[in-house]
């Protein structure tokens, strides 16, 4: 039985910058790094190799010492340059300088006629299982947990986002073998959830093992969270697992063939980048060979990820491990007279308040990361509620952090959000403020307490 | 444009930590901020990009939606004193006398709630916000033309202490600022902000013969006490003068009132503008008209089975609409969203129940004619309530979600 949500709540971000779907031939990044802080949940992280270490793919390079079943794995072979840490010798990168020609750490495929407890075990330690993702909290999943269902969003509302069907070619078998997998781990179903506004690609449309629903309408309607609300809400007490497409592919290869491949395409995207498209790399590939020669303003800001939820790596930074997209934009440093009051209709924005005419112009536009005023308490009521479509209120449930008040964010549906659910509504607020960071403090408060 | 930057370049590092004026570094941001949007860039990680929309740009459209009750209340104070005095006036003479009692009161208003504002923002080393820019325009457009200045300030700083700062600034107060300002005249002043005298400027000039400057309210309620039906009394109320309360001019504006609320017209305008911009929620607006109306035909269906108390019950519901300072109240005073009810079913709640005991007000009571000023304020401390409730609910049906 497939579900079928039409949602009108959001907003779709209309930017410059698309990348066409079209490999680019980019010179390979050199350096690939691991970055501890990629995974909110790592409560105690203890680095397993030395600095000079050779490593294989796969070879793990860091555990939880709070979940030591996971394993956290390199992307590629080669030598551990350099371990960065920062103040209190908090951990922050594990870099490797990659082989010319990667090797693989051999593992053995899964067999997955064995109990769950056994496919677990290896899943755990093949540096694939950081990509399931367990709701609440939006964290690791815990190997010795039992999910109630799996959720997978096939598509990326996000602005600018790579499409996941491209980034997915030839990975068939892969992902076909990773929902065999995820199927085995849970006690309820696996969602496949797929954009309603278009045909359904072969790619998902063939997939057995799983419920397939088609979810339309603006950002963020392809959200897990969003979806997960709509399917199977979390309710106390309840865990749910998510896991990215790519993620499924990702398992699916280690089932099959026992090794972990962290082989990745991701889109290159942003107004500022000469030319757009995708490129083949691995899993937190250094970001410098992509903007080589290819970028426009001097002032630019380099994110990984996309333009909502990204983050700001700078141009030697590298990507996350979770994000499949490089956003370049520039940056907003500049004062503008009278930018308050000034009319437009070239500045994108939600709302329609006096001289902004954004909502007439259809057409791309192109943002840079100016915050376009000053922070402020909340003032304007019922904005956020229009670009989150949940049963949930969001007013009340950020005035719930802001006041540490547990009983009141557990009833007002923490449990059912994270960072990136709520990343529309920090973009509409005129107040300013940083709700996914509110929504992220609030969330450790519920886990450590 | 330069040479503006150039000019708060020079003076900046006066205001620096360490430097002579640090304490009064928020003064400087906030003015530099309205000549310049800043330039403030987003954090390294969450949202990246921003709505190019502000709280600056939220409050200016508030700010404009009122300029044509503005302009209409100067023009319409011209117009009054003309009628009353007996002399006749050209548009342009209107215009100039209404503007001249107005805008000391815009000034003052303006001036001593900025100050005071200022004041707290630099002993809590808070940044300057925005909201006193509607609030200045509220108070001013809330007064009696007559109003001495010293009234003004005095209400001003009251309302923008008492009312907003106690409670943290801008986003933390529990009542309508502009409303706390005339509620505190009201009661602590009647004399200059009620009865039939204040609503007219004279100008120290005799009025002409027969001219009673009570306001619509008034002379409806009055008409209860020699019994003569309402819209008889409103009709030939000042009919000498050619300046009579029919429905028609009350919904246009031409009659004695405070200075921005005569008008139903302007008031709608406002409406339109506030609502297209989604700067105010439609359904508070609605409400309130929905309300008074409806509460408006009870009392008339009482009215109709001998069960009136007065002449008032038995009014035509529509007048309440066009009368007092409904429409400018429901538009500009209920909408304001922080004193407002914030979640949507509230809205509704709280916009018709603002509407009903406006009318309630108006008609059962007999010390205050016009009921919008209280009701407003009782709906501000109730709109809290209400959000419990609806709070409440959304929150019952998680609960009940996992037990199914």
């Amino acid at each position: 039985m497939s579900i079928i949500v039409k949602l009108k709540k959001g907003f779709d971000l209309n930017l410059a910058g698309k990348a066409p779907l079209e490999l680019l031939q980019v010179a390979s990044s050199s350096t690939f790094a691991l970055k501890p802080a990629d995974f909110p949940g790592i409560q105690r992280p203890k680095v397993l190799v030395n600095e000079g270490d050779t490593v294989k793919a796969g070879t793990p390079l860091l555990l939880d010492k709070a979940m030591d079943q996971v394993l956290y794995a390199s992307p590629v072979s080669g030598e551990v340059v350099e371990i960065k840490r920062g103040e209190k010798r908090k951990l922050l990168e594990i870099k490797i300088l990659a082989d010319k020609k990667i090797t693989h750490e051999k593992g053995t495929p899964i067999d997955l006629s064995q109990n769950r407890e056994s496919i677990v075990a290896q899943l755990a330690a093949s540096g694939t299982w950081p990509h399931i993702i367990q709701r609440p909290y939006g964290i690791v999943a815990n190997p010795t947990d039992v999910p109630k269902a799996i959720f997978i969003s096939a598509f990326d509302t996000h602005p600018l986002a790579a499409e996941v069907n491209f980034l997915l070619q030839g990975e068939e078998r892969y992902f076909q073998a990773g929902i065999d997998a995820l199927a085995k781990l849970t006690t309820g179903k696996v969602h496949l959830n797929v954009d309603g506004s278009k045909a359904v690609p072969e790619l998902f449309s063939s997939i057995k093992q799983v419920q397939l629903n088609q979810f339309s309408g603006p950002h963020p309607a392809g959200n897990v969270g969003v979806q997960i609300h709509h399917l199977d809400p979390i309710n106390k007490g309840e865990i749910a697992w998510t896991v990215s497409p790519f993620g499924v592919a990702q398992i699916g290869k280690y089932v099959i063939e026992g090794i972990y491949d962290a082989s990745k395409m991701v889109a290159l995207t942003g107004s500022e980048l000469n030319q757009r498209g995708y490129v083949k790399t691995y899993t937190g590939a250094q970001v410098t060979p992509f903007l080589k020669d290819n970028t426009q303003a001097a002032h630019i800001r380099v994110i990984s990820g996309n333009v909502l939820t990204g983050e700001n790596v700078g141009a030697e930074g590298y990507l996350g491990f979770y994000h499949s997209q490089l956003t370049v934009i520039p940056e907003g440093e500049y004062e503008e007279f009278l930018g308050w009051l000034k009319p437009s209709a070239s500045k994108l924005s939600f709302h329609k308040a006096i001289g902004m005419f954004s909502f007439l112009n259809r057409g791309e536009f192109k943002v840079d990361t100016n915050t376009h005023g000053e922070e402020r308490p909340f003032v304007v009521s019922g904005v956020f509620e229009k670009v989150l479509p949940m049963d949930i209120l969001p007013t009340y449930l950020f005035k719930a952090i802001i006041t540490e008040d547990f009983d009141e964010m557990e009833e007002l549906g923490l449990y059912e959000v994270i960072e990136e659910d709520v990343a529309l509504c920090e973009f509409v607020d005129p107040s300013k403020n940083e709700l996914q960071q509110l929504v992220r403090q609030g969330i450790e408060l519920l886990m450590y307490s | 444009m330069k040479l503006i930057q150039k000019l708060f370049d020079g003076i900046k590092p006066n205001f620096q930590k360490g430097a002579k004026w640090e304490k009064f570094h928020t003064l400087y941001e906030g003015h530099r901020t309205i000549v310049f949007a800043p330039d403030l860039v987003t954090k390294s990680k969450g949202a990246q990009i921003k709505d190019a929309t502000d709280l600056k740009r939220v409050m200016i459209t508030v700010v404009i939606a009122m300029i044509p009750a503005l302009l209409f209340g100067i023009l319409n104070i011209g117009h009054q004193h003309f009628i009353a005095t007996g002399e006749t006036g050209t548009f342009l003479d209107k215009a100039i006398f209404g503007a001249m009692s107005v805008l000391p009161i815009l000034i003052v208003s303006y001036a001593v709630g900025l100050a005071t504002e200022f004041t707290f923002c630099v002993i809590r080393n808070h940044p300057i916000s925005e909201g006193y820019l509607v609030t200045g325009m509220l108070i001013a457009l809330v007064m009696p033309p007559y109003i001495p200045l010293w009234q003004v300030a005095l209400a001003t700083i009251f309302a923008v202490v008492i009312g907003k700062e106690v409670f943290g600034g801008t986003g933390m107060n529990i009542l309508n600022v502009a409303m706390t300002a005339r509620a505190f005249l009201y009661f602590a002043y009647p004399a200059q902000i009620s009865g039939d005298l204040v609503w007219t400027s004279l100008a120290d000039k005799p009025a002409v013969d027969g001219f009673s400057g009570a306001t619509a309210l008034a002379v409806a309620y009055n008409s209860s006490i020699d019994g003569t039906p309402v819209v008889d009394a409103l009709s030939k109320h000042n009919a000498a003068m050619g300046a009579d309360y029919s429905f028609m001019s009350m919904f246009m504006g031409w009659i004695p009132g405070s200075i921005g609320e005569t008008s139903t017209l302007m008031a709608l305008i406002g409406a339109v503008i506030l609502v297209a911009t989604g700067v105010a929620s439609w359904k508070i607006i609605v409400g309130g008209f929905g309300g008074a109306y409806a509460m408006g035909l009870v009392m008339n269906a009482f009215a109709g089975n001998g069960l009136d108390v007065n002449q008032f019950m038995a009014m035509p519901a529509h007048y309440h609409l066009v009368m007092g300072g409904l429409a400018f109240g429901v538009v500009f005073m209920a909408t304001d969203p922080v004193s407002a009810a914030q979640t949507e079913l509230g809205k509704w709640i709280y916009g018709i129940l603002i509407g009903v005991f406006t009318v309630i007000i108006r008609v059962t009571n007999p010390a205050y004619p016009e009921g919008i000023m209280l009701a407003v304020l009782f709906m501000n401390v109730v709109a809290p309530l209400i959000d419990h409730y609806v709070v409440k609910a959304n929150k019952k049906r998680r609960l009940q979600r996992a037990t199914v």
